[in-house]
């Protein structure tokens, strides 16, 4: 995966960070990780997570955490 | 098969739910209230001579042919004009009754040409009819004195006659013929409410004038055929029936263009479409159209369309004419390569919302079951997939919640980013009616669209907003309703979750949400967002109507839940006249996205987790679905450009043109190994297609469209299609050839297998469509004839949710280098990519985009009027004619994408939604300058179009 497209990830994981931040739901984390599972293909979450395990450079905190809960990395020929 | 004749009652119906009885000539009547003798004689099939009245506008009473006698009463009144009363005994037909008319008509036809034969009106003129019903036998005061009919007189020249105005490329005005009956003024008037025509002179001067005695194309006329549909003589004529003649059978079918979904009669001559009249009984355009659905289906048999498949090895050769066999077969072993080389994950289909419910629905069958992927999505990712995300958090549904006639009940009307009058005409006209007859109106737009101020319309609120700004102004009107008390409670209670309702009220009641806070960042005054929110709230029925500046942006979802927000606050859910209406682009939006097309969900919005519904496909198709998610489109072009992702199939969508940041676009699509284009014409993404196959247009094909209001109509076959197979035929010769084996005889047998898996279709069938007209969905066991208005007892999911609409300004900053703020949209003649209005004689209203410029941001750049000037944005650059307009507030820019030269998507960027990845269309930092002419991209481009469209001659190709 390039550089590009992984910045890109980063900046709509951080978007979609910053809605659920502002819910107040009980549980904000979860509600993103959610949202990846239901909205990203394996290809952009294991993209991520991988990301995530070099440090996840520019992703806020709270999708860091959300992104952590993707683990472990979904099984796929893609 | 027949031509379809509608009952022509004279005068509207009364809405009245009080009934009348009488008698006509001996018959006992009963009619509601309110309405015209003539029309309840109509009801019972006595038709009342008549040349004035008809009954899609109101009564007039001038023509006096339609009197009648009442027992009792004096003289002999018009029966357009007279009411029913209780009891009274009426006669149609009398001695002194006849003789009026025959007075009536013999004036009329002293004045009028006698070329019945050689008219085109032949065989369709009320004036003709007239005289024969009347029993018209003779004309004693002669053709010879003053008329309109000859240009000389005796020699003479006549100054009373008038050339014919062939101005208008699709019907000619022959003022010679005119009888004055004002239908076509008053069908500008009340069906269309443009106001272009009026009738100028007196008595004998009298006379149809547009504008100010203009030719049709100089005047305000919007072509949308009203008047030519009213016009009871050759007077007003298509320019197709002069050329063809008279139809002779007809079949109901419903617009390919925008969202509103207007079902028109396709007259015909054999295969030949003499032209296209709006239905009367349509529920979606009772009788209406405009300028595209009416006349702009030329396209079909433009030169430009390709009627054979064609392939090639490589984008950079030419290409080669093949057998269907041959093409489909590249494009199955290409496929398969890449899954092999590449996984199977490496393929993915885009489904069209301008094809079937049924075409889309194989299309996402043949990524589902044939690729084994959800790499399936939709145009509806770039416009409305807001709508689905937002609609579907708050109410549990991704569709508007009304009908579009329950505008007829709305007190105050709220449009946010959505253009009607231009992008969806003959709704347009519907409200322009309800806010003629005194609703309130508030527009939230950048622009000062046609709603804000035209003929008898002034919206009560124009809040124009920058760019960018929408959910600050949505928490702002909340924060109003909010704070000052305007909050129906019981509603709230009753209906939503009350826990989520609190926790909004206290974010929506925080200081830095008031509109004094935010007024600076909105540019618009604290004042007018307070009395707008207030108006909202209070004015009675208020109806939410949005638009793709609503979802084009990078917090879109927030927006449209913002907007859910304030309907749920205020109560205006669930009945007539309120709600949250999405105005949807396309004509098949709604349904594409009820197809599944999307890579997150089945038909039905059900997730492709939810291992019921998946089950049930699995068990139907007899294959193992993939419970992931699939690509959206702007995944599938990074995936492309990273190298993951290798082979597209796209139904009818131009995505080189209409898709944001056009480099992207075409790095991404010039990096797969298979691109399969199939559509009309060689349009821009086919430059970068392996394998063409030819589409058929909806006059070729059989099949259902679902508009705005989740309306299901059928779209009928009227001709062969010329490139020999409908759309869902070539997608069945691909997966066939994929091996999977399909069988599906006809289009309803597609819908019988979306009725089968899909329960919100479970009712939908092309019998059932046929009985019924059209079905708004949900169509079950439940609502059995479907469901216009949603969510009257409950939410779809329960209790209303409210979400809080944090605003995070977009990254699409406007900076010393980019300093103003480009907003995009469309214009009425054309649609969308324009590859079919472009086609027809709708560019003579619109040859070329143009970018709307503010008098100030103009003279700070030295540009003029109709100068040539070049927009860049961080994502790239293009150049266009400036028109220098205070529709655009100062430093706000606006243009539109209908012509392919103009590539207004090469400066668009690839920011998106959050949610949904619907890209910002709505916001671009730019600069403007003067420039001498087209940029390099431009030349480039043309180039390579040039290039890439090169077809091999058959000598060529055995060479």
């Amino acid at each position: 995966m390039s550089h590009d497209s992984v910045d890109k990830l980063v900046r709509m994981a951080n978007q979609i960070g910053t809605f659920f931040m502002a819910q107040k739901h009980p549980d904000g984390v979860a509600s993103m990780a959610d949202h990846l599972r239901k909205f990203w293909d394996p290809r952009m979450r294991n993209a991520i997570l991988a990301h995530v395990d070099h440090g996840g450079a520019g992703l806020d905190p709270i999708a860091m955490e959300a992104v952590k809960r993707l683990k472990p990395p979904v099984g796929s020929d893609g | 098969m027949t031509l379809i004749k509608e009952i022509d009652y004279g005068t509207p119906e009364s809405p009245s739910v009080k009934s009348v009885t009488l008698t006509i000539d001996g018959k006992s009547v009963t009619v509601p209230e309110g309405t015209s003798i003539m029309r309840a004689a109509m009801e019972v099939g006595t038709e009342i001579p008549k040349l004035c009245a008809t009954d899609s506008i109101k009564a007039f009473g001038s023509c006096r042919l339609c009197v009648i006698e009442v027992e009792g009463r004096n003289g002999t009144p018009a029966s357009c004009t007279t009411p029913v009363a209780p009891g009274i005994s009426v006669k149609t037909q009398t001695p002194r009754l006849a003789a009026i008319r025959r007075g009536v008509m013999e004036l009329y036809i002293s004045d009028h040409p006698l070329d019945c034969l050689t008219c085109a009106a032949n065989g369709d003129c009320e004036l003709q009819d007239m005289a024969g019903a009347v029993g018209l036998r003779d004309v004693r005061y002669g053709y010879d004195g003053a008329n309109h009919v000859f240009a000389r007189n005796n020699g003479e020249v006549n100054f009373d006659w008038k050339p014919k105005d062939e101005s208008n490329p699709y019907f000619s005005y022959d003022p010679s013929k005119c009888i004055v009956c004002n239908r076509c003024v008053r069908a500008c008037e009340e069906v269309q409410g443009t106001f272009a025509l009026t009738i100028s002179g007196r008595g004998f001067e009298s006379r149809v004038s547009p504008g100010m005695d203009e030719a049709f194309m100089e005047s305000e006329c919007v072509s949308c055929g009203a008047c030519v549909q009213a016009c009871p003589t050759a007077t007003l004529i298509e320019k197709s029936v002069v050329a063809v003649g008279q139809p002779e059978h007809s079949e109901v079918t419903t617009c390919a263009y925008c969202g509103v979904g207007c079902t028109f009669k396709a007259e015909m001559r054999g295969e030949e479409v003499v032209r296209m009249v709006p239905w009367k009984d349509g529920k979606a355009n009772h009788g209406h159209s405009c300028v595209k659905g009416r006349f702009a289906y030329g396209y079909a048999h433009h030169g430009d369309r390709i009627l054979e498949p064609m392939i090639r090895e490589s984008i950079d050769q030419p290409w080669r004419v093949v057998s269907w066999d041959e093409a489909v077969g590249f494009a199955a072993d290409r496929l398969k390569a890449a899954q092999e080389k590449y996984g199977k994950n490496a393929v993915g289909v885009i489904t069209s919302s301008r094809c079937t419910n049924e075409e889309s629905y194989l299309v996402q069958k043949l990524a589902r079951q044939g690729f084994r992927n959800n790499n399936t999505d939709t145009c509806a990712r770039v416009c409305h997939s807001p709508t689905g995300y937002g609609l579907a958090q708050a109410f549990g549904t991704s569709a508007g919640t009304q009908d579009f006639d329950s505008v007829d009940d709305a007190d105050v009307i709220l449009v946010m980013g959505a253009n009607p009058t231009d992008a969806h005409p003959v709704f347009g006209s519907r409200m322009k009616k309800r806010l003629r007859e005194g609703a309130k109106l508030i527009v939230i737009d950048p622009r000062r669209i046609d709603l804000v101020k035209s003929p008898h319309i002034q919206a009560d609120y124009h809040l124009p907003l920058k760019p960018g700004t929408n959910v600050a102004m949505v928490t702002a009107l909340a924060h109003v309703i909010v704070t000052e008390n305007l909050v129906n409670l019981d509603f709230v209670k009753s209906r939503c979750d009350w826990d989520e309702y609190q926790d909004w009220a206290e974010f929506v009641s925080l200081p830095k949400n008031s509109p004094e806070a935010v007024e600076n960042l909105l540019g618009v005054p604290a004042a007018d967002i307070r009395g707008a929110a207030r108006l909202y709230a209070t004015g009675g029925n208020g109806a939410i109507y949005y638009g793709l500046g609503v979802t084009e942006h990078s917090q879109g979802s927030t927006t449209v839940m913002g907007i859910a927000n304030l309907a749920m606050a205020t109560g205006n859910l669930g009945r007539r006249g309120v709600g949250v209406n999405p105005l949807r682009g396309q004509n098949n939006v709604q349904g594409s996205c009820d197809m599944g097309s999307f890579p997150h969900e089945l038909p039905g919005y059900r997730h492709i987790s939810n291992d019921a519904a998946r089950q049930a496909f699995e068990k139907d198709w007899g294959v193992s679905l993939d419970p992931e998610p699939g690509l959206r489109i702007p995944n599938m072009f990074d995936a492309a450009i990273d190298g993951t992702f290798k082979g597209l199939y796209v139904q009818g969508e131009d995505i080189l043109q209409s898709d944001p940041d056009t480099r992207h676009v075409s790095r991404a699509l010039a990096n797969m190994d298979i691109v399969i284009v199939q559509d009309l014409f060689l349009v821009e993404t086919a430059n970068y297609a392996h394998v063409f196959l030819p589409g058929a247009t909806f006059l070729e094909k059989d099949g259902t469209f679902t508009n705005a209001e989740r309306r299901i109509q059928r779209v009928t076959k009227v001709m062969s299609p010329k490139n020999g197979y409908a759309d869902w035929e070539v997608t069945q010769l691909l997966a066939n050839k994929l091996g999977l084996n399909w069988n599906y005889a006809d289009a309803s047998e597609i819908m019988d297998e979306i009725a089968r898996l899909t329960p919100s279709f479970a009712g939908v069938s092309f019998k059932r469509l046929a009985e019924a007209g059209s079905l708004q969905w949900p169509v079950n066991d439940a609502s059995p004839d479907g469901m216009p208005i949603m969510h009257i007892e409950g939410f779809a999911r329960g209790k209303g949710k409210f979400v809080i609409t944090e605003y995070v300004p977009t990254e699409e900053k406007v900076g010393p280098r980019f300093p103003l703020l480009l907003t995009t949209g469309r214009i009425l003649s054309q649609y969308n990519v324009g590859a079919q209005t472009r086609r027809t004689e709708n560019s003579q209203w619109h040859p070329e985009d143009v970018l709307e410029i503010h008098p100030h941001d103009a003279e700070d750049r030295g540009v003029r009027d109709g100068d040539w000037v070049k927009v860049a944005s961080r994502a790239g650059e293009t150049t266009l004619r400036a028109k220098i307009t205070d529709r655009v507030a100062p430093g706000v820019v606006y243009t539109t994408f209908h012509h392919p030269t103009t590539q207004a998507n090469v400066v668009t960027t690839d920011n998106s939604d959050w949610a949904t990845n619907c890209p910002e269309y709505k916001v671009t930092a730019v600069q403007i300058s003067t420039t001498n002419g087209p940029t390099d991209w431009q030349h480039q481009y043309r180039e390579l179009t040039e290039q890439s469209r090169r077809i091999a001659s058959t000598i060529d190709a055995a060479e």
